[in-house]
């Protein structure tokens, strides 16, 4: 299978995926949609060398993992380009900052080497943070909690168009470069030549098919609204996701404002002492 | 039910597309538009479903103005079945996609639910709702897109070339199930023979022009009027040496 079969695949797959999970969900996506806002911001707002306090942070992640039955692999496998982006972000950072901060059984490790760390944890929670909130309410509920959260309609729209259109532009390339490759056998990859007229032509047959998939959208009464419910959070009250709101939100600022990990450390240390 | 009067209608302002359309249609029939390429008959459709909205002349659906000001009550009313199936599904399973229209006119729980399944039981798919619609064929996702209109039950269903790239048998159901549909239909398409088994009335244009309009044994067997606008007699009619 090609890469490209694979991506819109592996597209296809989240996006069935998250559909099924959102609509057995009894947590109204307005509440998901704050709680990983509020998780991605307390996250970063962690010091540069606060291990200790960033792996705490984790505690959201596996949990979710856990109760929304959420593959860490398959979670892996799909953002691993977006993972490894996160991980480069940061392999400067032992070069820039050599000012020793710690030695452990004489092994030194420097700001940079800490900064690095708490750079690629930073990246891998608010990486996973949102795509298991994509996983549980999907891009329809994701768009409804924009706008129950006052977001205009226009860059709502944009959003879930932009959505679509990855996997429509993702199939035009497929088809359009399966036609090239089939008249220039023994060619490997598209050749420099002819870059700007792919690239000219595919953008306009993706906004060609763009458009049609719009219009499909407003035939069928779109309007920017999203006045439904998925079926299962019909019953669900708003109390429980101000529940979980509150609670998870509490918790972040519980693990942002006191060191639990390290005062745990401390008590455990002076047991054995 | 559908009022065209004097229609022209231009992409460009320069060349018409349309020009001059007129006719009437009543609720219940089921209407043939046939022409060669680039005769128009998408772009009729278009207007009729409120896509195109810059014409000249009038266009009305049950009573009510195609234009910007009535385009949510028009679009109500109409179905628009497009010719590649893969543009009109864009949701990730069959019952989400069909249950996509009515929820937007506020439609919910057991109604909602009720509606999609009768849609998709109209077209012979209901085992297939749970199905990612990126793994059906081109024949199922063909019903899935009727279905998508159905579930909205509008009053007038405009299908664009609704038989392309279907095989004989998928082909031959489709046929069926248009049949079985009620409320007007407006059927653009090159594949005569399917008009023939489905339209009591036809309308032929050519370069964006009515050329004529009737029953449709008597145009479908017009040779020379077929000729002349770049069409043939359908299959079932040519005679064959053997």
């Amino acid at each position: 299978m090609s890469k490209l079969q694979q991506a819109i695949d592996n597209l296809h797959e989240a996006d069935r995926e998250a559909g099924k999970r959102s609509g057995k969900s009894r947590i109204h996506p307005v509440s998901r949609l704050l709680v990983c806002v509020a998780y991605i911001g307390i996250v970063v707002s962690f010091p540069k060398y606060d291990v200790t306090g960033l792996l705490g942070m984790s505690l959201f992640i596996i949990i979710t993992g856990i109760l929304e039955d959420l593959s860490f692999i398959k979670g892996f496998q799909r953002m691993k380009y977006i993972l490894a982006f996160v991980v480069l972000l940061g392999a400067v950072n032992p070069f820039l900052d050599k000012r020793i901060v710690m030695q452990t059984g004489g092994v030194t490790v420097t700001g940079g080497m800490l900064s690095m760390m708490t750079l690629f944890i930073k990246g891998v929670l608010t990486v996973y943070a949102a795509y298991f909130m994509f996983m549980c309410t999907g891009i329809e509920q994701l768009c409804r909690a924009l706008r129950c959260l006052k977001v205009p309609k226009g860059a709502v729209t944009v959003v879930l168009l932009i959505y679509r259109y990855i996997i429509v532009l993702l199939k035009e390339i497929q088809r359009m470069s399966l036609a090239y490759r089939l008249r220039a056998p023994g060619q490997k990859g598209i050749h420099i030549k002819v870059w700007g007229s792919f690239a000219g032509l595919l953008l306009l047959r993706s906004m060609e098919r763009a458009q049609n998939v719009y219009d499909s959208m407003l035939l069928r009464g779109y309007d920017g609204e999203f006045q439904y419910e998925i079926l299962g959070q019909e019953k669900t009250g708003k109390g429980l996701g101000a529940v979980y709101a509150a609670g998870w939100i509490g918790i972040f600022l519980l693990l942002r404002c006191v060191p639990v990990f390290q005062m745990a450390g401390n008590i455990f240390l002076s047991i054995g002492q | 039910m559908v009022e065209l009067d004097h229609l022209t209608f231009s992409y460009d302002g320069n060349r018409e597309v349309l020009s001059d359309i007129s006719f009437d249609l009543k609720a219940g029939e089921t209407i043939g538009l046939i022409g060669a390429n680039g005769a128009g008959k998408s772009t009729l459709l278009k207007i009729l479903a409120g896509l195109l909205t810059d014409y000249k002349g009038q266009a009305k659906i049950d009573g009510l103005d195609v234009n910007k000001k009535n385009l949510a009550a028009v679009r109500k009313k109409t179905g628009y079945v497009f010719q590649d199936s893969e543009s009109q599904l864009f949701l990730s399973t069959v019952y989400e996609d069909v249950a996509f229209g009515p929820r937007n006119y506020g439609c919910v729980g057991k109604e909602l639910e009720e509606k999609v399944m009768s849609a998709l039981k109209q077209v012979h798919i209901e085992e297939l709702k749970d199905r990612p619609i990126y793994r059906m064929s081109g024949g199922q996702k063909k019903l899935a897109a009727i279905a998508t209109i159905l579930s909205m039950e509008p009053e007038v269903i405009l299908f664009d070339e609704p038989s392309v790239g279907l095989d004989p048998k998928n082909r031959r159901n489709l046929i069926n199930i248009i049949n079985g549909i009620s409320g007007l239909k407006i059927i653009a398409s090159h594949d005569l023979d399917m008009i023939f088994d489905t339209c009591n009335r036809t309308i032929l244009i050519e370069k964006g022009k009515l050329i004529c309009e009737g029953e449709t044994e008597k145009i479908l067997t017009d040779q020379r009027l077929l000729e002349k606008s770049g069409l043939e007699l359908p299959l079932s009619m040519q005679k064959r040496d053997v």
